[in-house]
This record gives structure tokens, sequence and C-alpha cells, in this order.
């Protein structure tokens, strides 16, 4: 993607020369990030899931996995074209739909490797991009209205928003730099989190009990999985085996790093215990704000660029909890607030020497502008195409299940499991008896063994 | 006979069991539980958020004993489940009506008598080993 960031200038020079041949390492590099981005989904499931209270861990869970099905699918049949066919500076077209001329030769955006494999490589972003959001309404959505909401969002939202920046679209032209998708993917996601944790609502008890996450553990696995899945989701946005996947892939190990130790340190003064829930959200937030520098920026760039995120993402966590607001596992704070400092600091730390443009500190101030025309974009689109979709859902189905569902858990309501079942007192129900109210079986359907097992 | 409950910190535990085994008491029910007697909360903090954990883990044994065993099983816990800070515990003697081992179908004192010298002796003797 590094190309479209760059300047129109150099996508058009690519076109204009011979057509390039597809290399062999610049494939298997981005094969092998496809498939480390697809792991960040099931990450994202267990750091948000380890957030949650017991009772939600499933339903948590396959708010992320159930991405990996229906984005996938929408993404192949539509959403790619919508997000790279040829098309206006607002949309694609429909070129690409099914897949239509999708192949194993050379991709117009990715002459080195199979346009197969480019189109399959921005799948995974778009899954994990409206998985992200998920993170606002844990614990109170009903399933099916998600689904349908992510299905949705990933056409109406995320796709035009590649298209913008990527894709061909009016924000690529204007200059503004996103490597990896600061803008696209974490400013997008965490302007529709906000909304969608608005327009859902809080969680019945929000403000009145504490829900503290049961199991912490879960959160820095997901968080130390995403983290490895992020070297492909940066190093592998440039789109081959680079020098500039390799700036990518290192600042993707400092920018965390920074602000990771800065995160501790806030922890260590102001909350006087250096929290481990707080370590995995400080990794995550590195994470999020160099995404959009990464290929743009020196190494010392992306040290600055992580410890400075730190600062404003950790105080929005600790406003955030004052606040009626239930943004339930600070999606906003993290990728709203993070993206939008990355994208900034990108403006500030961009370097013509290491691949990118001249940036603020070395004079060129206006880049800064451009990155904020970009962030503005991003959080108007995304904010009121997120309310408008999440409304018009609303008119056909509730958005939320009843207040003793929510009581009960969504494990239960929504997938009739338990994620920490312990069996006892599990009784065998007959065929004839699912037909049961959901989650209760009627007791005089229970299986009972023949008289011959009972007597001796 | 008696069913002595006792709610102790958890952390006690394996002190009191080993007590109770010296004092050659045997047969034990075990439950984790939570309570709340009187010490200060827990204050932990998620993210931007404070929580005073009020009610803390605890350990609940049950022991049945004949009357002849009640002081000395007593005195076991409270001599090993000590800290001298609040929330130490508790240890109630209850009175039982009946009593009945599943097993052998024996009731009332037999049936909280312990069955298997074999393995009281071995125990003595590593104790007394060592």
């Amino acid at each position: 993607m590094a190309f479209a960031g760059m300047t129109p200038l150099l996508t058009g020079a690519i076109l204009q020369t011979a057509p390039v041949e597809l290399s062999g390492a610049d494939t298997a590099w981005v094969l092998i990030s496809a498939a480390l981005v697809l792991l960040m989904t099931p990450a994202l499931g267990f750091f948000y899931g380890g957030l949650v209270r017991s009772k939600n861990i499933l339903n948590t869970l396959m708010m992320s996995f159930a991405s990996l099905g229906v984005v996938s699918v929408t993404w192949a049949l539509l959403g790619y074209s919508l997000a790279f066919a040829p098309g206006s500076a607002w949309l694609g077209g429909l070129d690409y739909a099914f897949l239509r001329g999708v192949g194993l030769e050379g991709g117009p955006l990715s002459p080195a490797i199979p346009h197969l494999l480019f189109m399959a490589y921005q799948g995974t972003f778009a899954i994990i991009t409206a998985a992200l959001i998920s993170g606002a309404i844990v614990e109170r959505m009903k399933f099916g209205p998600y689904l349908v909401f992510i299905t949705l969002w990933s056409l109406v939202v995320y796709a035009p928003m590649v298209h913008w920046v990527w894709g061909g679209g009016w924000l690529g032209s204007l200059g503004a730099l996103d490597f990896a998708g600061g803008t696209v993917v974490h400013i997008n996601a965490g302007i529709a989190a906000v909304v969608a944790a608005i327009v859902v609502g809080g969680r019945k008890d929000w403000g009145r009990q504490a829900p503290v996450p049961h199991n912490v553990t879960y959160a820095l696995l997901g968080a130390g999985l995403l983290w490895f899945g992020w070297f492909g989701f940066n190093g592998g946005s440039a789109l081959g085996a680079t020098p500039t996947a390799v700036l990518a892939f290192v600042n993707t190990m400092l920018a965390p790093a920074a602000t990771l130790v800065v995160w501790m340190i806030l922890d260590a003064l102001l909350s006087k215990k250096i929290t481990a829930v707080g370590a995995a959200t400080g990794i995550v937030v590195g994470l999020v704000a160099v995404t959009p520098a990464a290929g743009f920026v020196g190494p010392l760039g992306a040290l600055a660029i992580g410890g400075i995120a730190a600062i404003p993402s950790y105080f929005a966590i600790q406003y955030r909890s004052r606040t009626r607001l239930d943004d339930s596992l600070d999606v906003w704070a993290a990728h709203g607030t993070g993206g939008i400092v990355g994208a900034l600091l990108t403006g500030v730390f961009a370097s013509e020497v290491w691949g990118g443009k001249l940036g603020a500190i070395d004079g060129n101030v206006g880049l800064i502008g451009t990155q904020a025309i970009a962030v503005a974009a991003a959080l108007a689109y995304s904010g009121i195409a997120t309310v408008v979709l999440l409304k018009a859902i609303e008119l056909v189905m509730p958005l939320r299940p009843k207040v003793n569902e929510e009581g009960v858990g969504m494990d239960i309501v929504a997938h009739g499991e338990e994620g920490y079942a312990r069996g006892e007192g599990a009784v065998l129900v007959l065929p004839d008896a699912v037909s049961a109210p959901k989650g209760y079986a009627a007791r005089d359907n229970v299986h009972v063994p023949a008289a011959s097992h009972s007597t001796l | 006979m008696k069913l002595i409950v006792a709610i102790i910190r958890p952390e006690k535990l394996s002190e009191v069991m080993e007590a109770l085994y010296r004092a050659e008491v045997r047969g034990l029910t075990v439950a984790g539980v939570q309570g709340h007697g009187g010490e200060l909360e827990k204050v932990e903090t998620y993210r931007g958020l404070t929580v005073k954990m009020e009610l803390q883990d605890k350990v609940r044994l049950e022991i049945g004993v004949s009357e002849n065993f009640v002081e000395r099983t007593v005195r076991a816990i409270l001599a090993s489940a000590r800290t001298g800070e609040v929330g130490d515990g508790k240890v109630f003697v209850l009175p039982v009506e009946k009593v009945y081992r599943i097993r052998t179908g024996e009731e009332d004192s037999e049936a909280v008598t312990p069955q298997d010298p074999g393995i009281t002796e071995l125990l003595s003797q590593m104790t007394a080993g060592k």
C-alpha cells in the first residue's frame, strides 16, 4: 500500500514502465503477511475476551471469529471491487465484483505479486477492521444484528474509505500518508465504535456495577499475538520483501516498545502500580500509532511516535471510565485516539531519507494539514455512515437482548453454550425436547435409562 | 457427634491440613468460598476503573467428628489458621443428629471414625521419622 500513500506520481511511474515480473520473494513475504494479519483477528478476540465477564467470553470471541466468515465472503464478492476497482474519486467500480479478472498475474497496484494475493491480503484488513468495532458493544448486542452490521459496514464504510486512501480515491491523490491503515483501519473503526456504543447504549449496569475483566491472561495473550500479527500488517504493507518492509517491520517492533515503557511509567506514577491490563493496552496503542507511519519514518521517529502516543490514549482511558459512554473496551482510546495521534505524527516524522516524504520536522509543516484533512474525513464519513447503518438495522430488528437475558450473559442467550461449563448436573435431553424454551430443557423429556440398568 | 465448620484463609489451608493430620483428625471436606469478615477491602484498578473487592476468597472446611475429637480438632485449627490479622476466619461447632457412612452403612460415631489404621500408622511413622 505504500505505493498509494507515497505520491500519485510514483504510482504513475510504475504503470508507465515495462511490466514488472512477478517476484517469488515478494510473493512469499506477502503470503506470510496475509496469514499473520489473519491471525490478528482471533488474537483480537482473546484480547477483548479476557476483558469481559466470564458469562460473555464466547460471544466476545465469536464477534471476532464471525468476522473471519462474513467479511471474507463479502470482501471477495463485492467489497474488494468497491475498494480497488477503477471508479470515481469516491468509490471503486464493479469491475472486480465476484473476483472477475482477479487472477494470478501481477495486480494493477501490486505488479510484483499476484492480483489474487493482493485481494486476499487486503481482505484480512477488512476482517479485523470490522471486528475491532465489537469492543465497544460487547456483553449487550444481539448476535444476529451484529452480523448484519459488520457485513454491511465492511461494504458501506470500510470499502469506500479504502478506496479514498489506497484505491485511487481523493485522499490518496491529496497526498495523505497512510502506510498500513492508521486512518483506513484504526480511526475508521475507532469512531464507528464510539457511535455504536452510543446507538446501542451502555450495558445495563454500567456506572453502578464494576465489570471486572474475567481473565487478564487472555488479554495479554491477545496483545502478544496482535503484536506478532502486526509484523505482517505493517511489514506486509510494503507489498514485497523490500527494504521498506524491513523498515516497517523494525518500526513495528520499536514503537510499541516505547509506548509500553511510557505506559508503565504513567501507571507507576498515577495508578501507583504497573498493571497488566495497562501493559496490554499500551502495546496495542503503540501498534496503532505506528501503523500509518511504519514505512515512512526512521526508527527513531517510530520510537518518538510510540512514546508520545501513550500519553493521550492513557488519559483518554482514565477520562472515559468516568463518563456515561460505555465504549466498553476503550476502542476509541486505543484505535481512535492512537490512530489520530499516529496519523498526525506521521506528518511530523515522515522522512524522505527513509522512503516517505518531507515531513514537518524537515520543514514541510503542510503535511500535517494534509494528514489532518484525512483524519477529519475519516471521522466524519465513518461516524455518520455508522449511525445511519445502525439506525436502519434497528428499524428491522432490535439491537439489544432483553434486560434479563443480558443479565444471564450472551454466551447462553446467543449461543446456547458456556465458555467454562463444568458439566456437573448436566442431564442428557432427548432429541424431541430440543424445542423446549431456549436454554431450558423440559423436565419430562429428560432421558431416563432403561429399567434393566437400574436393577441388579 | 459434631460437625465442625471452619472458614479460613486459603493460604493457611496446607498448614491446617497438616495440623489436623498431626492431631489424627481424618476425613474432611473442603470448598472454596467467598466472604467478608471485616477485613480491609482489596483495591484493584482496571484501566481507569477502580474496584473495591469486598468479598475475599476463603476456604470452608467441614469435619464430622465424634465427641472426644471435638476439642483437639478445634485446637488444631485455631493454632494453625491464625495470623493475628483481621480476616483469619471462624470455627463453628454444630450438633449433628445422625451420620451414616455410605460405603458400609455404619452409623454415628462409627461412621466418623477413621477406618484405615494402616495409613494412620504410616503417616505417624513418616512424621516421627523426620
